[in-house]
């Protein structure tokens, strides 16, 4: 006697947590507000109707860190700059997500000098990098749909939060 | 604008040289722009002079420039960019100072001159006398070094290593 045979009508579906957590995580992912030099217009330029990061569920860039998944750093990082950005990132509430976008962010680009940090990767922990000096709207929905992509086949067990022992 | 409202560099350079005797070292005038030399000793004196006295009135203090010149002593130069409201002439004040010698500071005449020499200051180590506030102002308090000397090693120090922000974090 299985559970789908006392179901009646067309109305149920069924499907593991897993998948269903992950499903309404990757078509929700709200950004910070933050950006850092130029890579911060092209990440307006795809809010913007043109390129229109609404499709991706992403549009509520959020103006406070708590309420948002995903922070995109978008630009150069200073070392004077870094221990905010460290802030912001230990701010927001998990589940998060890393976006290091443009080469600066990466791993310093052209600024290899005294005052660059050589990427944020040695600060916050990063899921995605894109490429470009600055990259285009359509490189950072590249990007994000990358972040969609990982959460969708990531296990909530494999979560770094879940690790922490946040969500047992 | 009428031309004639414009101070003549020789003007300027005669009236500095009644006032303070042996000030000006040297003037020169490339492209319209007037730009005199000083003597180090009578620098805060001209300086003075060129705000206070009705004939000038360069009210407005632009920027402070300072530029190594390696391995020329003394070792710096000193620019000061300065604009009369009244006679809409810009006129560049330069001093020569080296390493360790003091230069008086004139943020007591331009309010302008407190953070533009604290920049000159962080950035190439010339120190100034009688500053309110003589701290770094761009970089860190920590900071090792002063940036836009010629000896100073672009990366600057512990480049091949892991940046950690918490060695800038109690200084930002």
């Amino acid at each position: 006697m299985g559970l789908e045979n006392q179901l009646v009508g067309d109305n149920v579906l069924v499907t593991s947590l897993t998948k269903l957590v992950n499903w309404s995580r990757s078509n929700s992912v709200w950004p910070c507000t933050f950006g850092l030099a130029c890579c911060a217009l092209e990440m307006i330029a795809s809010t913007l109707a043109d390129f229109d990061i609404s499709r991706f569920g992403s549009e509520v860039f959020r103006p406070s860190p708590r309420q948002s998944d995903l922070i995109i750093i978008a630009g150069t990082l200073t070392k004077k700059m870094s221990v905010m950005v460290k802030r912001i990132y230990d701010q927001m509430a998990d589940p998060k997500w890393v976006i290091a976008m443009g080469a600066c962010s990466s791993c310093g680009g052209i600024f290899k000098s005294y005052s660059v940090v050589q990427g944020v990767d040695q600060i916050i922990p990063v899921d995605v990098y894109i490429p470009g000096c600055p990259p285009r709207p359509e490189a950072v929905l590249a990007g994000l749909m990358k972040v969609q992509e990982k959460i969708r086949t990531e296990k909530l067990d494999q979560r770094p939060d879940f690790k922490r022992g946040l969500l047992r | 604008m009428d031309r004639k409202t414009l101070m003549e560099l020789t003007t300027i350079a005669n009236t500095i040289c009644e006032k303070c005797p042996g000030s000006v070292l040297k003037e020169t005038d490339h492209k319209d722009i007037h730009e005199i030399t000083v003597a180090a000793q009578s620098f805060y004196e001209v300086m003075k002079t060129l705000h206070g006295d009705e004939e000038f009135g360069f009210d407005m203090l632009t920027d402070v420039v300072g530029i190594d010149r390696t391995p020329r002593t003394p070792r710096f130069d000193l620019l000061y960019l300065l604009l009369s409201s009244k006679n809409f002439t810009r006129l560049v004040v330069r001093v020569e100072t080296d390493e360790g010698q003091d230069v008086p500071s004139v943020s007591n005449i331009w309010h302008s001159a407190n953070w533009a020499e604290r920049e000159v200051f962080d950035l190439l180590g010339i120190s100034f006398s009688n500053h309110p506030n003589l701290r770094r102002i761009l970089t860190w308090e920590n900071f090792e070094g002063h940036p836009l000397r010629k000896d100073f090693p672009l990366e600057g120090k512990d480049f091949d290593k892991p940046f950690d922000p918490k060695t800038v974090e109690d200084y930002c």
